[in-house]
């Protein structure tokens, strides 16, 4: 059956990462003023060449963004219900090889974590695991799917990969969206990052937006680590990921996240740093090229990174986000999986929002069946 | 000059500029626009709304006794889940009134023709006042009429462009030929495109985007009040031919006039 992997062999990350390396000055001046951008427009705006158009291309995503979106930015909060994980990835402090407390949430912190949450003002809701089918399997999830849906309209999940006829299991349940990065597209280097567990599998994953396609999920979320590759041959994949997806499965909506690499507990920090001249540079090329897509920005990024971002075209963010298990109320000094940048409450960030003119959304959906 | 009223289903109403409640910066902005705008049937997408609970904010700020709450399916993808959301919204909302909304498609918000008819079917059954979105399609308008829809909302352009009535030729034969009101709904970016819609025949204009996005919401949305009242007075004091050269007066008979 035709899957993306299909569409990706045809494509060599040299000769892509060249192609990009070669865009001109011009081919970014006729990005910018197309109404339809196209993949080869995408290389463009990724390309080092754009980086010296970065206001013209700030003020294009700007108005692009506020056309399709208005003046509203939607918020959410991730719920860590375990750290266990089987896999050994080179920079996750959640990583097998790591010597550290492992916990995974009981039905009564589940509870009291999702309580707490609640009185922060929440609907949305992503629930996160480390990829473990023997501690939060098919099993686990859906029961916290059960426990959860009383409190939450929206819960998406950044779990393992899981089969289809699991996502569609899930999704009876109320399950929204789905989020499964990539990491990186290279395959080579995937290999190296992810020596062992069901993740070392690199076109299990590369396939599983698939299986979620035909899941028919209501949303999809991709995204690759940046930092852990070229940022910008690893964007241009992901795009082609997401156009291939759009055609595809033309009933679902997606979203692109950013995770970059931070520091977390035993972990060093590969080389090739995305700087936040380049992060603002991906954010607009994303929007340019596709302006209906949700573009979400977590709390690994700084205070200051964070206001600014929502004008250049982010329309969704987390806020108060704990990344460790319990750490809203069950267990507050769990092993976090990353170190959070900004530290303002949610009430805080939607105050920052609404001094920036835009209406922070807490509700924007409703189960329909 | 006052517009006469004109009725919709088993209401008056003396506005006939229809708002959405969506991408305002502030519920308070929202309410300020809508009042000024003059509007009294005003959509709100059930998914915004916090189902059972009494001081959601949005609802709050349309607590206005000329405002018609018209809840809309937003966010479903099918007819079943589109025949859940009413039932959900006329509970929560009080109102049997149902703007039906299914469009699959994220990215253009393409509504679904198929779903939409079978859902519409569905719904008046059930006792709805239903007003689908549709694209401009004249045949889908009567197939619509025929299972008991209140009104049809027609596209402009896609949701949310601004691009104003790109469907034009569809239109005006949806409005010569529906026996049910015609909304022209989505893609009215400027007063003059609400205008240019009510001097066509349009019943009324559902206007969301263009105010909400404006840089000033509440003028703008008297400047499409206006232009709404300005278009329907000029279609009832029916315009004169648009002629594409200037004619003589009658070239070819005038030897009639001539003395033999």
């Amino acid at each position: 059956m035709m899957s993306f992997k299909t569409v990706f062999e045809k494509f060599s990350w040299e000769a892509t990462k060249a192609g990009i390396l070669s865009k001109t000055a011009a081919d970014v001046e006729q990005a910018l003023q197309k109404e339809q951008p196209d993949l080869e427009d995408f290389k463009a705006l990724v390309s080092p060449q754009a980086s010296f158009f970065l206001e013209a291309m700030a003020k294009r995503s700007h108005y692009l963004t506020r056309k399709r979106f208005g003046n509203i930015q939607q918020l959410y909060v991730p719920l860590y219900l375990s750290n266990e994980c089987q896999n050994i990835c080179t920079y996750c402090g959640f990583s097998f090889s790591n010597d550290i407390k492992r916990k995974t949430l009981s039905d009564e912190e589940i509870l009291t974590e999702a309580r707490a949450i609640k009185t922060l003002g929440f609907d949305h809701v992503l629930l996160v695991t480390g990829e473990s089918g023997r501690h939060v399997g098919l099993g686990y999830l859906k029961n916290a799917m059960v426990l959860l849906r009383p409190f939450f309209s929206r819960i998406s999940i950044e779990v393992q990969p899981l089969e289809q006829q699991e996502y569609a299991e899930l999704q009876a349940l109320g399950l929204n969206a789905v989020l499964v990065y990539q990491e990186t597209y290279h395959k080579e280097k995937y290999s190296l990052h992810h020596p062992k567990g069901k993740k070392s599998n690199f076109f299990y994953r590369l396939d599983t937006p698939d299986r979620l396609g035909k899941a028919f999920l209501h949303k999809i979320g991709l995204g690759v680590l940046l930092g852990l590759e070229d940022w910008r041959t690893d964007s241009f994949f992901t795009a082609l990921h997401l156009d291939y997806l759009q055609k595809t499965y033309w009933q679902t909506s997606y979203s692109i996240s950013f995770p970059r690499l931070r520091p977390a507990q035993g972990v060093y920090l590969p080389q090739g740093s995305v700087t936040d001249k380049d992060l603002v540079q991906l954010i607009c090329a994303y929007r340019i090229f596709n302006p209906e897509l949700e573009l979400s920005l977590s709390t690994r990024e700084s205070e200051k990174f964070r206001n600014h971002s929502l004008r250049l075209g982010i329309t969704s963010m987390s806020a108060g986000s704990k990344t460790n298990p319990g750490g809203y109320a069950a267990e507050s000094d769990s092993l976090e999986q990353f170190e959070i940048s900004d530290n303002r409450s949610p009430a805080q960030v939607a105050e920052m929002m609404r001094e920036n003119g835009y209406e922070p959304v807490w509700k924007d959906w409703e189960l329909f069946k | 000059m006052e517009n006469k009223t004109f009725q919709l289903a088993d209401k008056q109403f003396s506005s006939r500029l229809f708002t959405g409640t969506g991408k305002f910066s502030s519920a308070k902005i929202m309410e300020e626009a809508l009042l000024a705008s003059g509007s009294e049937l005003v959509t709100v997408a059930l998914k915004r709304v916090t189902i059972g609970h009494k001081e959601d904010e949005l609802l709050q700020h349309l607590s206005h006794a000329q405002f018609n709450l018209m809840p809309n399916t937003s966010g479903v993808r099918t007819a079943k889940e589109a025949v859940f959301a009413a039932q959900l919204a006329r509970e929560a909302l009080m109102t049997n009134w149902v703007k039906l909304e299914i469009h699959p498609d994220p990215r253009y918000l393409m509504p679904d023709p198929i779903e939409t008819l079978a859902a519409a079917e569905e719904l008046v059954r059930l006792g709805f006042v239903v007003l689908p979105y549709i694209h401009a399609d004249p045949v889908l308008c009567k197939r619509l009429e025929q299972v008991g829809v209140a009104a049809v909302m027609p596209l402009g352009s896609t949701i949310g462009s601004n691009r104003g009535l790109k469907t034009k030729d569809f239109l005006e034969i949806i409005i010569q030929q529906s026996k049910v009101p015609v909304i022209v709904d989505a893609g009215i970016g400027a007063p003059s495109h609400a205008a240019a819609a009510m001097e066509m025949g349009a019943d009324a204009v559902l206007v969301n985007t263009a105010i909400a996005v404006s840089e000033d919401p509440v003028q703008m949305a008297t400047a499409f009040r206006l232009a709404v009242q300005a278009g329907r007075l000029a279609y009832e004091a029916r315009l004169g031919r648009v002629l594409s050269h200037s004619e003589q007066t009658s070239p070819m008979t005038q030897f009639l006039d001539d003395e033999f």
